[in-house]
This record gives C-alpha cells, sequence and structure tokens, in this order.
C-alpha cells in the first residue's frame, strides 16, 4: 500500500453518467486528467463531457455502450479500446455500472435476476478479463459494495453479484500482483444518489461527493480494499461475526 | 420520507427558517435533457436548489417539489470573458470553488455560498456592494428556461426581455430554470482589505454608511436590536475593497470550510432577552478600538455564518421568522427608527441583525425587493401568536412608509402588503407558468387572482 505516482495517462470509466463516476470524474478534471467515458446515453455523456472539459480536463472522449449487452461490449474491449489505448495511453479503468434490483419484486423471477446479473456481476467481470493483461503499472478499480460481504433476505440477489465481483477480484489480484496491475475494491455503504432515492434517508448516509474523494484516494494510495466512508468496516466486522445459526433468524 | 414509487418521495419538508412545515411529493431531477414531463392537472410543481429561503417561497404544500440539486453541472466557461454557463442547481459554493482559482469572482455575493444559482437568479439576491453592483440579475446574460406549455425558451435582457423580467426575482414560478448565463467578475486575489467601524447610535450608521459607499466597493453593519441605552442602535460597521494581489499563487488560497455543526435543535428556553443581550454585548464590545483594519479571505469576510453549519438548529424546533425589509430614506431616519424602536420593545431580536444601504440602480425584476432606501434584516424565535402579532405590525410600519418586504425571508406577509409592496405583481402572474405554484404565492394572491 505505498503510494505510487500514477502515470498520467486517461482514466476510463464505466458507467460514467452515474452520480458516484460523475463526481470522481469531476476531481480528477480539475487536476487535468484526460478522460475516457462509457455509458448507455449519448445524450447524457454529452452533458458530463462539457462540464469536465469545462473543470480542467485535458481531454474527454466518450462512448456510447450498453454495458449489459455483453457480446458488444466484449467486441468494444477487444477492439476499440486497443485503438483508443493506442492513441492516448489509459492507465487508470474504474467500472462504476450497476442496478439495484428491487428485491421483493423480483426475488421469484428468474429471468429478471438473471438480467440483474448481466450488468452487476458478468459485465465488471468482462471487462477485469479484458483489460487486467493490458494494464501493467495501472490500476483496475471497481465499485463492488458492503451488500456482497454477508447474504441478506432483504437484498441477496444484489449482494451475491456484488459479493461474487469482489471475490473475483481478489484472484485477478493476486494473479497480477507480479505484474504491477493493480486491483482496487470499492465497497461503498449507504451512498444519497439516484440509485437510492426511494430508500429512507439516514444518518449512515455519505454523500457521493465523499464516497468520490475516497475513491480518488485509494486510487492515489494502491489500496487493495476500502470501505466507504470507513466506518462501514467495522459494521460489516460486526456483521460477520453473527453466528449463522443466529443470523439466519434475524430479519436483515 | 415514504416510497411512492417512480422516483417520487411524499416528505415534510421545511424551509431554512423551520417554520413552516408542510408535507409535498420530492422529485429529484438528475439530467437537464430529461423531459418535464406532461402537465398534471391536480399537481403543481416547483423548483427547489438548497431549501435556504426562509419561510414558504420554496415550499408547495400538497404539490410537487422539483429538487434540482444535481442538476449543477458547468456548460461553458470562457476564462477570458468571465462568461460562466452552469445548470441552475449549481451551487455559489462549487461555483467560486471553481471560478476563484482562475481569477473571477461573483457579481454580487449574499450572506450565504450555499445557496443555488437557480436560487439567486429566482429572488434576485443582493449583496454588500448593492451600492455599487445592484442585484444579482443585473449581472444575468441569459437563463434556458422549461415551460409546461411552450417547452424549451431562452430569455435574457435584450431577448424575451419581459419573461426575463418575470423570471428574475420570479421566485421559480416561470418555468424550470436549466441553465444560467452569468458574467462574473475579475479579481487578483480572494482577499479583502476590511476596516470595521464602531457606532453607538443609528444616527450614526447613516454617517458612516455615506461616507463609506463613496470609497469601498462593500459596505454592511451589524446592529443590536436589544439594547437602547443610553442610545439606540449601536453596531459595527463593515466595509471593504477586493485587495490586489501579493503573490501570484494567492488565487489559489482555499480558507477552511466549515468546522462547527450544530448537532440538535436547542431547547425553547436557551434563547432569552438575557441570552441574546449577552451575546449582543459581547459581540459589539469584541472589538475595543474605534476602528479596526484587516485583510480577509472571502470566505470569513462573505459568509461568517457559513462556518457554523445547521445553525438555524439555535432556533430549536419550532423554528424563527426573519423578517427583512427596505424603507425609503432620504435623509429621514425615522422610518427605521421607528421600526427599531418596536424590534427593541419586543425584546427578542436575535443577534443577526443587519443593516445596509441600498444603492439606486434599478432592479431588473417584476418582483424584485431592492430598492433604494434602508434595508434592515433580523430574525425572531417563533413564538407562536407574539411574535405573529409583532410582525403584523412591523408590516403595517414598511406599508406606512412606503417600504417593502422580502419575499425570500417572508413566511406571514399579507397579500394586501405584497400586492402593495411589489406593484407589478399582476404583470408577473400572466408570467408565470400556470403548473407551477408555490405556498408563498398562494398565500399572497388567495382570492385575488383569476387562475388562468
Amino acid at each position: 500500500m505505498t503510494e505510487q505516482r500514477t502515470g498520467q495517462g486517461d482514466i476510463l470509466i464505466f458507467g460514467a453518467t452515474s452520480c458516484i463516476a460523475e463526481h470522481v470524474a469531476r476531481q480528477y478534471a480539475a487536476a487535468g486528467r484526460g478522460l475516457f467515458l462509457v455509458a448507455r446515453s449519448e445524450e447524457k455523456l454529452e452533458i458530463v463531457k462539457k462540464d469536465l472539459l469545462a473543470r480542467g480536463a485535458a481531454r474527454v472522449r466518450t462512448a456510447a455502450l450498453d454495458l449489459g449487452e455483453l457480446a458488444s461490449l466484449q467486441r468494444w474491449l477487444r477492439e476499440d479500446f486497443h485503438a483508443l489505448h493506442r492513441e492516448s495511453p489509459i492507465d487508470t479503468v474504474l467500472v462504476a455500472h450497476g442496478v439495484l434490483p428491487d428485491q421483493g419484486a423480483i426475488q421469484d423471477q428468474w429471468s429478471e435476476i438473471a438480467r440483474s446479473y448481466d450488468v452487476n456481476l458478468l459485465s465488471p467481470l468482462l471487462i477485469v478479463t479484458e483489460l487486467a493483461p493490458h494494464l501493467s503499472g495501472g490500476v483496475i478499480a471497481v465499485i463492488t459494495s458492503v451488500a456482497g460481504d454477508r447474504g441478506r433476505q432483504s437484498n441477496y440477489i444484489y449482494g451475491a453479484a456484488k459479493g461474487g465481483v469482489s471475490l473475483y477480484l481478489q484472484g485477478v489480484r493476486n494473479r497480477f500482483a507480479k505484474q504491477g496491475v493493480h486491483i482496487l475494491d470499492i465497497r461503498p455503504g449507504f451512498v444519497d444518489t439516484p440509485m437510492t432515492a426511494h430508500v429512507k434517508k439516514g444518518p449512515l448516509f455519505a454523500s457521493p461527493e465523499q464516497v468520490a474523494s475516497g475513491i480518488v484516494h485509494a486510487v492515489r494510495k494502491r489500496k487493495d480494499i476500502v470501505y466507504l466512508p470507513w466506518f462501514w468496516r467495522f459494521i460489516l466486522f460486526i456483521i460477520k461475526l453473527i453466528p449463522e445459526s443466529l443470523f439466519k433468524k434475524l430479519s436483515l | 420520507m415514504t416510497t411512492q414509487g417512480n422516483g417520487e418521495a411524499s416528505a415534510e419538508v421545511s424551509s431554512w427558517g423551520r417554520y413552516p412545515r408542510v408535507r409535498q411529493e420530492v422529485r429529484e431531477l438528475q439530467w437537464r435533457s430529461e423531459p418535464l414531463g406532461a402537465p398534471s392537472s391536480e399537481r403543481t410543481v416547483l423548483p427547489y436548489g438548497q431549501g435556504r429561503t426562509y419561510g414558504d417561497g420554496c415550499l408547495n404544500e400538497g404539490g410537487t417539489l422539483l429538487a434540482t440539486e444535481r442538476l449543477d453541472r458547468i456548460v461553458s466557461f470562457d476564462p477570458e470573458t468571465g462568461v460562466l454557463e452552469a445548470e441552475a442547481g449549481l451551487t455559489l459554493y462549487d461555483l467560486l470553488h471553481f471560478a476563484v482559482p482562475k481569477g473571477w469572482f461573483l457579481p454580487v455575493s449574499p450572506g450565504t455560498q450555499f445557496v443555488s444559482l437557480g436560487g439567486a437568479v429566482a429572488n434576485d439576491i443582493h449583496g454588500k456592494n448593492h451600492h455599487r453592483a445592484g442585484t444579482f440579475g443585473r449581472h444575468v446574460l441569459g437563463i434556458e428556461l422549461e415551460r409546461s406549455e411552450e417547452g424549451r425558451i431562452s430569455c435574457g435582457p435584450e431577448h424575451e426581455s419581459e419573461l426575463f423580467r418575470a423570471t428574475v426575482a420570479g421566485l421559480g414560478l416561470t418555468g424550470l430554470m436549466r441553465t444560467v448565463t452569468v458574467q462574473l467578475k475579475k479579481i487578483e486575489s480572494p482577499y479583502f482589505d476590511v476596516e470595521t467601524v464602531k457606532f453607538d447610535r443609528v444616527e450614526e450608521f447613516f454617517e458612516l454608511a455615506r461616507e463609506s459607499d463613496r470609497e469601498y466597493e462593500y459596505t454592511v453593519a451589524w446592529i443590536d436590536c436589544i439594547h437602547s441605552t443610553p442610545h439606540i442602535g449601536r453596531g459595527l460597521f463593515m466595509r471593504g475593497n477586493h485587495s490586489a494581489a501579493q503573490s501570484p499563487q494567492e488565487l489559489q488560497h482555499v480558507a477552511s470550510p466549515a468546522r462547527l455543526r450544530v448537532p440538535f435543535s436547542f431547547p425553547r428556553f436557551a434563547l432569552n432577552r438575557y441570552s441574546l443581550g449577552l451575546f449582543n454585548t459581547c459581540y459589539y464590545q469584541k472589538q475595543r478600538e474605534k476602528v479596526k483594519k484587516s485583510r480577509e479571505h472571502y470566505r470569513p469576510f462573505f459568509y461568517p455564518l457559513d462556518a457554523v453549519h445547521h445553525w438555524n438548529r439555535i432556533y430549536g424546533t419550532r423554528g424563527f421568522l426573519q423578517f427583512q425589509c427596505v424603507v425609503p430614506c432620504e435623509g429621514d431616519i425615522i422610518p427605521i427608527r421607528r421600526i427599531l424602536e418596536r424590534v427593541v420593545r419586543y425584546g427578542k431580536a436575535s443577534f443577526l441583525a443587519v443593516i445596509k444601504e441600498f444603492g439606486d440602480l434599478p432592479s431588473p425584476g417584476m418582483l424584485s425587493f431592492p430598492r433604494p432606501g434602508v434595508t434592515l434584516c433580523l430574525d425572531f424565535p417563533m413564538d407562536g401568536a407574539r411574535t405573529l402579532q409583532l410582525f403584523s405590525e412591523l408590516e403595517a410600519l414598511v406599508l406606512e412608509y412606503g417600504g417593502a418586504m422580502y419575499p425570500a425571508k417572508d413566511a406571514c406577509m399579507t397579500g394586501k402588503a405584497f400586492q402593495q409592496f411589489f406593484p407589478e405583481w399582476r404583470t408577473f402572474a400572466a408570467f408565470r407558468d400556470p403548473q407551477f405554484s408555490s405556498s408563498f404565492w398562494r398565500r399572497v394572491t388567495d382570492g385575488v387572482i383569476d387562475e388562468r
């Protein structure tokens, strides 16, 4: 966990129009870095691009892609990515896309569950699998969730995807450690974003700006796993201590 | 908040004054490209930025608030000319954070940086430099508006100028501001050369104001509204100018942001005649010399209260009422004296009393508050009928002297008073978007306005 000078390469962000990703991008833009934004809507990408250029980004490139469409995503990662990487090198990747499914509404609907896994599980794994071998000296940061630390009846569909990503990242981190590809697992708790617009807000909610600062800091410090804000590490530590025989009877 | 589906939540929302509190739906907007949606016959909407309006101007009981907090993107900025176009939800805090290191400042700065750009326009805010720069609206070059019937429409001082005059100070009622273009002001340094002069009576305030407005770009005074002996209206007069740069890196200096926070609502008994009196005396006496000179960063100079997050909690859960009026004053200090006397007799004016002489630059909005005269601004803990009685007496005094009260601060002015304070209100009403309304608007026009 020593601090290294990140190169001055561009930052590639998947799910760049999500609230947290947008705030991360603003911080890099203010530092004069170049950005590459990937998200579904061209219109929204254009709005974010203008903002980042005004805030000082060296350059902003964009690609409109549906990240839940795995075949086209793979094509993009195998072809377009390399051309763009040659044009202006990328040394940091942030995987920030995801959906929060309504557990109660879909828990008995397999097709809905599978669809959420395309976006929340398979798509991040595909990106990491395709890009890790080409990012020697760089960082791949993936936003997972504290929900991935323990399965709960209220949120296990989302939690299992995020927990699966975390476990995969652990293996990839181990595999590429010697080649200097750094794999960062970011586990935010509750963040006040559109994803949680329908959830009652409590004192544990963090602002997207706060979480974005934590991400930029963790990338710079080459951390392996970060909980954002930090107190979630302790909350999850306690939750993980509860014996399963007792945990299964709780309504969490 | 309770879930209502489709991203809307029903919530009890209060404004900065925490009085009144009303229920309404809240819809969080994310993108300026999102359409406003089909007009609905039963629900009106109202844009809601940072909720720093004091009374019910930012509330819409039984309707929907369009929360603009996430609409905070910059559209374009020209570092040569200082012209900035941004989404209306951008806060002045973020705007300054962005612009100051590049050598640009707000043309007009209110008492807090935690307001949105849209709110600054919709209330046509003023600041310590009113005598030089006029209101915020005078520096707005254009507004992209979305209206329920016409859709997108842009207006400015030169095009669609009547719609522009309605939108500036239009309390968010003429449609949803998508973007605002504003002319920033060039600076060399984020610091100000400040002089604070003690005065022991209101007459002296007027002398200081006349003398200072010629040589200082920014002037304002704090006035003691509790004590009246030996004279009424002692206080501290602050005046300042932009400082010249002392080093080229100075623009990058950032004053430390807020460190303090009021963690909970104070109990009712915390604020009484004695605690407030003591506060006022300490504040006045902390400066021992007659004139004190200093060099201050813009944050403490413009936004001293921003250093204390949630200062409104000091007033407890019942909230507080703010009173801000302007009364004409051409060498005649009787109006302001009589208002002060009434306030002193009441005894529970708080520590935040501010007095300033407005200049004569015309305000652009049909409902703009600033006009030539003296403005006085102070707040009172909400004590029910007794406080409301005081406000009705103060309103009568302002009416008698031909002044006006400030809608952004108001929770209780009568419709009759509003219509007299803002004689162009009927012209304005024709530009209001029929889909847009607020608790304030219904209160001051109830029964008089013919809905289209």
